[in-house]
Order: structure tokens, then sequence, then C-alpha cells
């Protein structure tokens, strides 16, 4: 594969060439986490002296008025996505157990290849899909539809992440649960998914981080809405909805409002990443990626 | 008890095959349902103006005429240049992660490449409004344009507003970079150790190793996660709508305003005014839908073929 041009450029010009291609290399991943550490270091900086206790206790106030918070838009979030866990933990589960255990199967491939897909599709089609469903029929915006979106998005992620631990499992484990008599089911809910479970709760936190900060499924489900709400069936805010409104608006009381939200975001979720990185770590998955 | 131990779990399998089998059809269902839902969505705007609504470039709620032409080239351009901008750096810090880091900086330069996939899109959207835009208005779009001659090129012309087709693939640009690195990294460890033993064993050294060893190998896997890259782009929403300047006007320049189809949709979706509009938003997302699902086949199709290689 070596060219002969290569080979006959004296040794220590190929060398230099080397060394200054590893070193763009660095450069290259100098630049890359510099956008980062920028975002970061502004979130802190312009958001920080307005995440107070009244940004996490009061309601938003009206144009004009300085103060203000977001208490309805973080209980708009919790609730989306305990709606959305309902459905997409569950499904991914199931649909990752039925993964690891018929591998090498046509169906299995397929479903596997198709989860994929639909892990890769853009969210707004997703919003679409949701808003044609489940909002237009009833003719209004819901916090139900706005979760269910979010737990369609969780699916291929749990699944994916449930197959590849459920996997790592040894053949040795399930073995011995069914020759003790265990049921099949009862080997994979108890024996198999136990021994699993580090890992699927690191891939079920890595979805829930991954939809938390969802925007545009939201605007065509749960749509926003300026007060206090917890009724399924009526428009909800969400952190990042509310982060979206204030900062295209013209106010700078609401620019503000709309970086100390963005931190609060962010901040939940990195805890929430981190935490998936430390329920792996404690268990036994370690050893095997 | 004792005596129906086996039909008792006979019976307990048989939920348990059922359950797992319909979780996991549920995925095709779903995509199914999606199709046909986001099509049905679409049909009344797409049965009013046929093939035209690809090609025409006029987007009048108030005459009922709509083409998505501008938001289409808009789609293309701003993620044909954020993949310009991220692929030779996403696989720059790809090669430097898995080939040359000290295992020291591995891992924290690894973290943080993959933070920038955690950043929820509206607050890039955020920086961008704030941050972005006014660093491209005041110092990048005079730099290129009279520093640096370029005002008199097609591509760099017409007043630096700020919001534009080059703050969108930017933002998009960083938005991407982790998908196609983590990808690319996964792909470059797929490569046998052999490959790179044979290379260095020849008297390569440890760049013309990469260069003549493991990147034709992983090619066509980076092709693989550059594609992947290219369909996160072509969706994202909420940072192109906060930066992209909302403007249904095609424009070689990219310092002019534009629109993406999900910027479109995101944007007027609240203020339609009736359901022809409605629906008109709905065929982009359609579009959209057709476009990301082609780029995504593909893509994974690539990389799962170089993974197979490599097993």
């Amino acid at each position: 594969m070596m060219k002969a041009s290569v080979s006959r450029r004296s040794m220590r010009v190929r060398r230099a060439h080397s060394a200054a291609m590893i070193t763009l290399t660095l450069i290259a991943a100098l630049l890359a986490t510099l956008p980062l550490l920028l975002i970061l270091a502004l979130l802190l900086k312009q958001g920080a002296g307005a995440v107070n206790w009244a940004f996490f206790t009061a309601m938003p106030k009206p144009v004009g008025e300085a103060g203000g918070g977001m208490a309805n838009a973080m209980a708009g979030t919790v609730m989306l996505i305990g709606i959305a866990s309902l459905i997409g933990l569950p499904a991914g589960i199931g649909a990752g157990l039925y993964l690891a255990e018929h591998r090498g199967e046509r169906v299995a491939s397929i479903v596997r290849f198709l989860s994929d897909v639909l892990n890769g599709l853009p969210s707004i089609v997703i919003g679409i899909f949701a808003w044609q469903f489940l909002v237009r029929p009833v003719r209004h915006f819901s916090a139900l539809a706005g979760g269910i979106a979010l737990g369609v998005m969780m699916i291929p992620l749990v699944t994916r992440t449930t197959e590849e631990m459920v996997r790592l499992v040894p053949d040795a484990l399930r073995e011995a649960a069914l020759a003790l008599g265990f049921p099949r089911w009862r080997t994979s809910l108890t024996v198999v998914l136990r021994t699993a479970l580090p890992g699927i709760v690191t891939g079920a936190l890595v979805a829930v981080a991954r939809i938390a900060g969802e925007t545009a499924p939201l605007l065509f489900t749960a749509f926003g809405n300026q007060f206090w709400s917890t009724s399924l069936a009526q428009p909800v805010s969400a952190l990042p909805l509310q982060i979206f409104t204030y900062a295209i608006s013209p106010y700078d009381e609401w620019h503000v409002l709309a970086w100390a939200g963005a931190l609060v975001l962010l901040a939940l979720v990195l805890v929430i990443s981190l935490l998936a990185k430390f329920a792996t770590r404690s268990r036994f998955a370690r050893g095997s990626d | 008890m004792s005596s129906t131990p086996l039909h008792g779990a006979s019976v307990g399998d048989r939920i348990y095959r059922v359950a797992t089998t319909a979780f996991a059809l549920s995925i095709p269902l779903l995509l199914v349902l999606l199709s046909a839902e986001v099509a049905a969505a679409a049909w009344p705007a797409l049965k009013t103006f046929g093939f035209s609504f690809l090609t025409s470039s006029r987007w009048d709620a108030v005459a009922g005429e709509f083409g998505a032409a501008p938001a289409i080239y808009g789609t293309i351009v701003s993620s044909v240049l954020a993949l310009l901008v991220a692929t030779p750096l996403a696989i720059g810090v790809a090669i430097f992660l898995s080939e040359f880091a000290p295992s020291w900086l591995r891992q924290p330069v690894a973290f943080l490449v993959d933070l920038l996939a955690a950043i929820p899109s509206v607050v890039y959207g955020l920086w961008g409004i704030f941050v972005l835009v006014p660093l491209l208005r005041e110092h990048v779009m005079p730099l290129l344009a009279d520093r640096l001659h370029l005002g008199g090129t097609p591509f760099f012309s017409g007043p630096a507003y700020g919001p534009s087709m080059l703050a969108a693939g930017l933002i998009l640009a960083i938005m991407v970079l982790p998908y196609i690195s983590a990808v690319t990294r996964e792909v470059l460890m797929a490569v046998p150790r052999s490959q790179r033993e044979a290379a260095l064993a020849l008297g390569a050294t440890r760049w013309e190793m990469i260069r003549g060893a493991v990147l034709p190998y992983a090619s066509s896997g980076i092709l693989g996660g550059v594609i992947l890259g290219l369909g996160r782009a072509l969706g994202e929403t909420m940072a192109v709508t906060m930066v992209i300047g909302n403007r249904h006007e095609i424009s070689a320049s990219l310092f002019a305003p534009g629109y993406t189809m999900a910027s479109l949709i995101a944007n007027e979706f609240s203020e339609a005014t009736n359901d022809l509009h409605l629906s008109s938003l709905m065929a982009v997302g359609a579009v959209l839908l057709a476009v990301t699902l082609s780029v995504n086949v593909l893509a994974r199709w690539l990389v799962w073929r170089v993974q197979r290689q490599g097993r």
C-alpha cells in the first residue's frame, strides 16, 4: 500500500511530516473542544446571577417586570420526562431483550436496523407525527402528546443499550438458572435483566438526558403554557420551550432568564449524564467494553 | 403448587415471548405509522401543488401559494457547509483520540467532545443569537468581505446582517462534529491491529501507517459517519431556527438570511393561518422525512458493513 514516492523521500522528512500531521490532529482536538468551553463559560457568566431560589419557585412574570422564575416549566419538564419514561423504558427494554435473545435471526436484524433508523430521524418529524396522530384529532395540545413524542424518541436508544448489556451477560448464568428449574421468563426477568441492570440504567439515563433538552417535538405537542399546569390533557410548559421563547424575545429581562434557564437545563443534562457514567462503572459491565 | 410448575412455566414463557415480540415489532410499526401520519398531514398540499411544491420558491400565505424550494436549498447549503467544516476536524479528533493521544489526555478530551452532543439544541441557539451572530457580523463577515477581498464573489456578497446561512452552517458544524467523530473512532478501533503492525514493519512512519493502512481500511465506515452527521444536520431545528434569519429567498451569498426545512416548520407552525398553509408545512416535513430516511439507511448500511468486516 505504501507508495513508491513516499519511500523515496528521506527518513527525516518523513518523520517531520508525520510529527506535523500528528500535531494537526492535536490541534483539531483542541479546536473541537473550544466551543464547548466557550459555551460553558458564558452560561456560567450570564446565567449564574439569575439562578436563585425564586427562579425555581416563582412563576414567569409578564413583560417589563424584572424577576420571575420558571417553576411551571421545570414541573412540566419533570412531567414530560415521566410520561416519556413510562412509554420508552418498557418498550425499549422489551425490544432490547427480544433482540438479544433472537440474535442472528432475520426479524431481529431488521428490527435492529429500523431502530437505528428511527433513532436518526429528526425530532421535528416525530413532533409532526405526534401532532397529527394525537393532537389534531382532539383539537388541543396536551402534556400527554408531548410525553408520548419524547417517549417515541427514547425507544430506539433504550432498545440498543438494553440489547448490548443483555448480550454481555454470560450464558453460564442463564444456563445455571434454567438448570435450577427456573422457567425462561423468570430467568430473563430476574437473572439476566438483573445482571444487566447497571448497564440498562445507564442507557435509560442517557436517553432521559437526550430528551430532557428536546424542544422541536414539544412545539407541536406540549406547546407551552405560561401558567401552572399538571393536567395531562392541557398544554404544558417545559424548560427548553421557555428558553426558546425568552431567547427570541426582544426583552433584556427575558434574555437573562433564558441564560439562567439554559444553565439549569445544561446542569440537569450533565448531572444525568454523569450519573449514567457512574451507574456502569459500579458493576460488572465495565471490563467487557 | 408443586404439581403445576411446568404448566405455569409454559404459560409464563408464552406471555413473556408475546410481550417481548410485541415490543420489538412496535418499532417497525411505529415507523410505518409515523410515515403514514406525516404523509396524511402533507397530502392536501401535495395534492394541490404537485411536483411544483418542490421547485417553486413562492411562499405566500395570503395568496395561498406554497413552494418549498428555498427551504430545500437552504437545508442542503447549510448542511453541506456544516460537513465541510466539521468533517476534517472530526476525523482529526478521532485519529488523535484513537491513535496518538497519551492516555491521560484521551479520557478527558473524549469526554469533552462527547459532551458537545449532550448540549441541547436550544442552548446552542441561545449561544448562536448572542455570541456567534454578533461575532460574525462585527468581525468575521467584514474580514471575509473586505480584508480578504472576497466580497466581490457571489458567496460573500451583500450586507452583513448577522443571522445568515453562514451562522447556521457554523453552528451545525459544531453540533454534528461529535457524531462524526464518535463513529470515526469506533470504525478506527475496528481496524485490526495486524493492519497497523504490517505498515510499521514495512518502515512506515506513524502518519504513513494511518494514511496508508488505517484510513483506507476504515474509509467507508468514516463515510457512513459523515452521512450520519449529514442526517443530523438536515433535521436539526432549534439552533438553526434561531440563527438563520428565516427568509424565503434563494441567495448564493452565505451572508444572506435563509430558511431550512426544519426551521421553516418550527417558525411558521404556530402562526399558520389556514389549512393549506398548515398542510404545506407538513409537506415540508414529509420531504424532510423522506430525505433523512434515505440518508440514514445509507449511513447505517455503510457503518454496518465496516464493523462486520472488523469482527
